[in-house]
């Protein structure tokens, strides 16, 4: 009944700790990863590759899951994001709900807002274009936040509203099987499209 | 629609966990069952390899050496793996060497299954220590910590046969659970566009015709191990926040699912070596309603917003978006912070130093407490530590020697739970006092006000409960958090698991009582309630003065 191992001496589990850690760093460290990279590479090459996007000419514009900077005005603009989307590096401010550094960041995008689009009030402003995203790559703005940036965009680039606004629910993405996430819209798609049209 | 999916995620758990707990039970069991002959023959080889001869049951001293050593020899390689990164090939970014007081608190980190990280992924390290120690690193330290749960059972279970062997426990975990399951959810990621490469940063002009760089690397495969072992450390700096860690709502339901199905398994395979079920389902619902207590305060807290924005004028219905994307909104943020600090997995989906102070609250008590569910096994055994309390306190009350699944409960293992209990607050709030008489602590911490004390507080609570999250503003790379945390980290784990199999192998050798009419029963429905008071007592005995200075007092200055 009592089966209790005592024939182990010390030197033993230490031999079998060596000789087991160094097994699990083979299989677990580098067999696994490598096996993964290229089951992967056969059969979803493009989602193993970072989900790269081509403008029409055929040329890598980006990864439609990393956001972009849009500067012109006349491009549908991405959420806040204080590393410039730069996609060497993640992350935020990281301000505190009750850090002034906060308030005062978004009174000074709120002035922006005004200024660069005089025809809809801060009241149709949504709050995640103000906000800065937890990764500062969020790829994605809602479909209000779209919509409240159309007049500006159909005043600069002479397209109308409406077909604006169904370039927009062409890119709105519905939650993921109906019910998880929310609905979004991509950005560098829908500024891709949006470039498209603006040349025609 | 928002408590909708929360529900179906919660739903779908529910579901899986008999299936699950069920398997896991004939992995550790060790009888003869179907899984042998899939996994007997990779096993048997690994067995030969490392000259693992006899497979006999080893008492709780043996069990606990073996655990050391092989968790030392591991620390050992990686040390050096980490400070040769720069000069060893897979750098195809040519990273450097890792600083010494960070490659200290890099691998204790991992070791200990916290995934605390000081550093930065796209830049800290290179694709071979991204797979050859932290891809290595959380199956050996999930496996790690799952051995010591399946020993901790057996130990109050059976009785006179010992806790087990650990090298093949440590073995059978890898084999037949975290690497088939790895393997699965890192296809299954890869589908829903989580890259998987062993390509170099990639540069690209972007439309506006501005230099981008996009790091990528081997994700999915770190991705589905990091949460299946309940690790959390990112590839990236901004964790599953990351488009490229987690790219949809999908993925982030598979993560959720990942981090916690194991973890919530657990308490049902417990009452099959307890020979129990209705045991276990105890456990399991005291659990799931502190549980669901967090993620309501969570998610209202989140989704009412910061009322320091919502008085601005703009249209802030969605709920308090600084820090969170636009693809899981408030609902996905908030059962994933839940569930990554219940679970003590410590991955993020959105920054938890701009959660509203309530929401930071939940995060944080669900580490305080760190029973609710807990990772890869530390919480079963945690609550069942609990559990021990509690039959101590109600056997006080009516005057009557306390039992646990028919064995008394007496002085020695009294003890050594006590010392369990003291040393968690201990090791968080001491060194929270600390960093706030200390220039280096003090000169870390970003945001002003009383949400500073929360980042301190947070990042040693963290430490503490091996769960990983940080108020990330807390600039914490120096060598004052890499050396205090470090040392938090590891007194956090090796302290506990020690004495609780000291408790375990107290219990095993003792005579079973007989059970009468008088015994006091421990799987019923009072005993949940029970359980739960237990622990929410402790808990705010210990934790509430610091509690009031932190969260309760910014949500005061922000109403």
């Amino acid at each position: 009944m009592n089966n209790i191992d005592s024939s182990h001496k010390k030197n033993s589990i230490i031999g079998i700790a060596i000789r087991v850690s160094l097994v699990m760093i083979v299989l677990c460290g580098i067999i696994y990863p490598t096996v993964s990279t290229g089951i992967a590479q056969v059969i979803f090459p493009s989602q193993a590759n970072g989900s790269m996007v081509k403008d029409r000419e055929g040329k890598v514009v980006g990864s439609e899951l990393i956001g972009q900077t849009f500067t012109n005005p006349a491009f549908f603009q991405g959420r806040v994001s204080s590393i410039e989307n730069n996609g060497a590096g993640s992350g935020s401010n990281n301000y505190a709900p009750s850090n002034p550094e906060l308030v005062k960041r978004i009174q000074e995008s709120m002035v922006a807002w005004e200024a660069a689009n005089p025809d809809v009030p801060l009241e149709q402003l949504p709050i995640d274009l103000v906000t800065n995203s937890g990764s500062g790559l969020d790829p994605d703005i809602s479909p209000a936040s779209a919509k409240a940036q159309i007049p500006r965009i159909s005043k600069l680039t002479g397209l109308d509203q409406a077909m604006l606004q169904e370039l927009v629910d062409i890119h709105t993405k519905e939650r993921d099987l109906g019910v998880f996430g929310e609905p979004r819209v991509n950005v560098l798609l829908l500024n891709i499209d949006l470039g498209e049209k603006v040349k025609k | 629609m928002e408590l909708l999916q929360m529900g179906i995620v919660i739903v779908v758990l529910l579901l899986l966990v008999k299936p699950v707990g069920t398997y896991m039970f004939h992995v550790f069991s060790n009888e003869p069952n179907r899984t042998d002959k899939v996994f007997g023959s990779t096993e048997n080889i690994i067995y030969k390899i490392i000259g693992l001869r006899n497979r006999d049951s080893m008492n709780w001293k043996k069990y606990v050496l073996s655990f050391i050593a092989t968790n030392a020899v591991l620390i050992a390689i990686s040390y050096l793996l980490l400070r040769f990164q720069g000069i060893l090939p897979g750098n195809p970014n040519g990273n450097e060497n890792m600083e010494a007081s960070l490659a200290l608190n890099t691998i204790i980190s991992f070791m200990t299954n916290t995934n605390l990280q000081h550093y930065s992924g796209e830049s800290g390290v290179t694709y071979l220590t991204q797979m050859a120690f932290v891809t290595m690193m959380m199956f050996t330290s999930a496996a790690s910590g799952a051995a010591i749960a399946v020993a901790f059972i057996r130990g109050i279970t059976r009785r006179g046969e010992g806790l087990g062997n650990f090298f093949q426990d440590f073995t059978k975990a890898i084999i037949r659970i975290f690497l088939p399951l790895a393997l699965i959810v890192t296809i299954l990621l890869v589908g829903l566009k989580v890259p998987q490469t062993f390509d170099p940063t990639a540069t690209v002009t972007t439309l506006e015709g501005v230099e981008q760089q996009i790091t990528m690397g081997p994700i999915a495969s770190l991705e589905s191990i990091k949460h299946l072992g309940t690790n959390g450390g990112g590839f990236f700096g901004a964790n599953s926040s990351h488009p490229f860690e987690n790219p949809s709502p999908l993925t982030n339901v598979i993560e959720i699912l990942s981090m916690w199905l194991l973890a919530a398994s657990l308490p049902y395979m417990f009452g099959l070596f307890a020979k129990n079920k209705k045991q276990g389902w105890v456990i399991f619902s005291s659990m799931m309603i502190l549980f669901l207590i967090f993620l309501s305060i969570s998610y209202s807290s989140e989704k009412a917003g910061n009322p320091a924005i919502n008085t601005l004028g703009i249209e802030s219905s969605q709920g308090s978006m600084e820090g969170k994307e636009v693809r899981f909104g408030i609902a996905q943020s908030a059962l994933f912070s839940t569930v990554t600090t219940a679970a003590t997995t410590g991955s993020v989906n959105n920054m938890h130093d701009t959660l509203t102070p309530l929401g930071g609250l939940a995060a944080l008590s669900g580490m305080m407490l760190n029973v609710v569910f807990g990772g890869k096994g530390v919480g079963l055994v945690n609550m069942l530590m609990y559990a021990i309390l509690g039959v101590f306190i109600c056997g006080l009350m009516v005057g009557r020697t306390p039992e646990f699944l028919g064995r008394k409960i007496e002085a020695r293992e009294m003890k050594l739970i006590a010392l369990v209990i003291l040393v968690h607050p201990f090791i968080i709030l001491v060194p929270t006092a600390l960093s706030f008489m200390t220039a280096s602590g003090y000169d870390s911490i970003s945001n002003p006000g009383f949400h500073g004390l929360t980042q301190s507080l947070y990042e040693y609570t963290s430490s503490a409960a091996n769960n990983g999250s940080g108020f990330e503003g807390l600039a914490d790379n120096n060598v004052f958090w890499n050396v205090s945390t470090g040392l938090v980290m590891f007194f956090g784990r090796y302290m506990s698991i020690i004495a609780m199999l000291a408790v375990a192998g107290s219990l095993n050798v003792k005579k079973p009582v007989a059970e009468t009419i008088g015994t006091f029963r421990t799987d019923n429905k009072l005993f949940i309630g029970i359980l739960i008071g237990v622990v929410l007592l402790i808990g705010a005995l210990t934790f509430l003065p610091v509690i009031v200075l932190g969260p309760v007092a910014e949500f005061l200055t922000l109403h």
